[in-house]
């Protein structure tokens, strides 16, 4: 009896122990710097942008991002665990701390910005929603998109702008939604549907997955502003602050012709940007608790932002998407990339 | 009266200091717990800005959805799109059950046939869909089967009826016009059949003899209806879906439409759950002595009488409680359908509204309800069915 009666209150001292954890968690950075690891939402497979390959190495324009930050924070760009989401799952798992940063070609807006909890901390991919169609279907424009069954990516801005312009346009359709992109696009190529939509990259990258890419064109209709950047929560402005600046001193690099290779080279430059960018005037490292080299890490691990794209999704990788014209370049050639001073 | 005392002894017993405090802090920990997380989230989703509560269901959605019983698009708020889902449940569940019951019936029958190739046929049918995995069946059909059905412009055409392509399957749509008329006709068939039966039992107390009211019942039940529609001139037009061409695309367009999605879903859960109840019929069945059917037979009855009046009415209290499970099984079963893109209440509430709200705790919370309800007034009706049809101990 009293050996049952001891188990009884042990349990309940265990329980009560168990109860009393603390609501309040110490800082994103902190734990990161505990776990020795970034842990990073990615997508599920979108080429250029989070891709497994065969040996399990992510790539991609995203996958840069994460690595940015583990550069950043540990000093170390390949220090990332890469966790696979759903468009569906990926803001619960963020916002329950599963992960420390996403960075899953997710659209930034106002509802996800202000309504989640969450914070987007900039863009680093501007892109459009637009339509993959068969060449059978002789269509050139989305205006002739009438009686269709269109293939799309439940939960996503997506869904919500597919909706809009096609009624905007008064032409009927119906959505087939998938959970994952991958479900979506396999639909679309075996008939299912006539239409597939996602962001015109996606399209770019998922023509690259389908039985036969040369069949399939893209529409020219661009039917949305989809500008795609990493997200973390929104309890943590030191977090956000350093997932931001990763951001911008790869687009700041690239301004000042500062590269992975040539990096080391203008250590022994004059130019007081490029001085401070490396860390070796001024403290920027300090004010973001990190140490002074973070951006030279960053750059000498992952690249500057023109690297990052040309690697991932520019005119020489399979998605070919050329840089000039479009607005992923930067503010003084005619793009709409402009990072704050670094100082 | 007795159970009152019954009661009350279990309390006095329960309330004994020995026992009483043990209980009193599982108790008090129980709730402790249910506080504790319910304040954890209140804390955290304060701290993380995040908005709470129900507003959101007035909202538009902004998504269209497939498949849908009742008039949505994405005009409507997030709660039609939860019923939009919860009616898309209900009509997978409601055929589910209905094919799996007769199925199952029909195999678990067909395994304690002396006939060694359908029993064989029926032991390899249970064995073969109890045995895989529900989620693989599902994607067997939809990926397999339906997915590899000819393109829209190439659909099969089954006799002017049913057309089948990668995108569905068509049936014509009945119009009918003065359909009341038909109504009428069934209601005065089923009203003539009562009668008949009130007769045929007082011929069998009174003679032995007794009327073939099953086969009466069917012609009664068709003629009716025919002569009725005949009287008021019902009319009768077939709207076959029609084939679109704008450009190079093809589509059809009216008719009565069943996606794929909704076909895979609705095979594989039917399939897999037939094998249980089959199991549960002829479990049923095997545990009616053999002395049942002996003194069946040496009063006279023939084998469908004896079947019908002595075996499966004891055989039901034995087959409901279990297959009531299996029903519960196949309405849980099918909140699978979100791993094919049939737009159940999983799939449109607790995935896409959620994604688009991320209101994750109320919807979920709203999905759970949902299901336990379902699940708790299935449980209910059977179990209702479950006392009338038991031994009455007298």
């Amino acid at each position: 009896m009293k050996n049952s009666m001891f188990k009884f209150f042990g349990s309940i001292a265990l329980f009560a122990f168990l109860l009393s954890g603390t609501v309040a968690k110490a800082g994103t950075k902190e734990d990161v710097t505990k776990k020795g690891s970034v842990s990073c939402g990615v997508s599920q497979g979108v080429p250029g942008f989070s891709n497994a390959d065969a040996s399990g190495k992510w790539s991609g324009i995203d996958v840069d991002m994460c690595r940015a930050v583990a550069a950043a924070v540990l000093g170390d760009s390949n220090k990332v665990k890469y966790q696979p989401l759903s468009a569906k799952d990926r803001f619960e798992v963020l916002k329950s701390g599963q992960i420390d940063m996403l960075s899953r070609n997710t659209t930034w807006t106002l509802s996800r910005d202000a309504g989640l909890g969450l914070e987007f901390v900039g863009t680093n991919f501007y892109d459009g929603q637009g339509f993959i169609v068969r060449k059978a279907a002789k269509v050139n424009t989305a205006k002739k998109l009438n009686n269709v069954k269109v293939c799309v990516e439940t939960g996503t801005t997506t869904e919500l702008n597919l909706r809009d312009y096609f009624k905007a346009n008064k032409l009927k359709y119906e959505a087939v939604s998938f959970t994952k992109a991958d479900e979506a696009v396999a639909a679309y190529d075996a008939g299912r549907c006539d239409v597939y939509t996602t962001d015109k990259s996606g399209l770019a990258a998922q023509r690259t997955k389908m039985k036969n890419p040369g069949e399939h064109t893209v529409l020219p209709e661009t039917i949305s502003k989809e500008p795609l950047g990493p997200v973390v929560r929104g309890n943590d402005q030191n977090w956000k602050d350093i997932a931001a600046w990763s951001l911008y001193v790869m687009i700041e690099a690239e301004e000042l012709g500062v590269s992975s290779k040539n990096i080391d080279s203008m250590k022994s430059t004059d130019n007081p940007n490029i001085k401070r960018l490396l860390g070796l005037e001024g403290d920027t490292g300090k004010s973001l608790g990190l140490s002074n080299t973070w951006a030279y890490n960053i750059i000498k691990q992952v690249g500057n932002y023109g690297e990052v794209y040309e690697r991932n999704v520019g005119a020489k990788t399979p998605l070919g998407l050329a840089r000039n014209g479009s607005p992923n370049q930067l503010w003084s050639k005619g793009g709409i990339l402009y990072a704050p001073p670094v100082r | 009266m007795k159970k009152l005392s019954n009661f009350k002894n279990t309390l006095s017993k329960n309330l004994q200091w020995g026992n009483f405090l043990p209980q009193f802090f599982l108790l008090f920990f129980f709730f402790l717990l249910i506080f504790y997380f319910t304040r954890n989230a209140q804390v955290n989703l304060l701290a993380r800005n995040i908005t709470s509560g129900f507003d959101f269901l007035s909202t538009n959605s902004g998504f269209d959805v497939q498949f849908s019983l009742i008039a949505y698009d994405g005009s409507f708020s997030f709660g039609r799109a939860y019923l939009v889902g919860l009616l898309n449940t209900l009509l997978v569940s409601f055929f589910g059950v209905i094919f799996a019951s007769i199925l199952g019936f029909i195999v678990g029958i067909s395994r304690l046939s002396e006939n060694l190739l359908l029993s064989k046929l029926s032991l390899f049918y249970v064995e073969l869909f109890r045995n895989l995995p529900l989620i693989l069946q599902i994607f067997f059909w939809y990926f397999v089967v339906l997915r590899n059905l000819p393109s829209t412009e190439k659909s099969l055409i089954l006799l002017d009826f049913l057309i089948i392509n990668v995108q569905g399957f068509y049936f014509p749509k009945f119009i009918f016009t003065n359909f009341q008329f038909i109504v009428y006709g069934i209601i005065f068939a089923i009203l003539t059949i009562l009668l008949i039966k009130y007769y045929s039992n007082k011929m069998f107390y009174n003679t032995g003899k007794y009327l073939p009211v099953f086969k009466l019942s069917l012609i009664f039940l068709i003629l009716f209806p025919l002569f009725f529609s005949f009287l008021g001139s019902v009319g009768l037009k077939f709207e076959q879906a029609k084939l679109i061409q704008n450009f190079g695309i093809f589509n059809y367009v009216g008719g009565v439409k069943l996606v794929p999605e909704f076909l895979a879903l609705l095979f594989a859960l039917s399939l897999y759950t037939s094998a249980f109840i089959a199991e549960n019929v002829r479990a049923g069945i095997l545990s009616i002595s053999k002395g049942q059917k002996e003194a069946a037979k040496s009063i006279g009855l023939n084998n469908s009488l004896s079947l019908k009046l002595i075996i499966i009415p004891q055989a039901l209290r034995v087959i409901i409680p279990p297959t009531t499970n299996q029903y519960l099984n196949l309405v849980k079963n099918s909140s699978l359908a979100a791993g094919i893109g049939y737009p159940d209440l999983t799939s449109v509430f607790a995935g896409t509204s959620l994604s688009q709200t991320g209101k994750a705790i109320e919807i979920i919370f709203i999905v759970m309800m949902t299901y336990l309800s379902i699940s708790l007034f299935i449980s209910l009706i059977l179990n209702w069915y479950n006392k009338k049809i038991a031994f009455i101990s007298k």
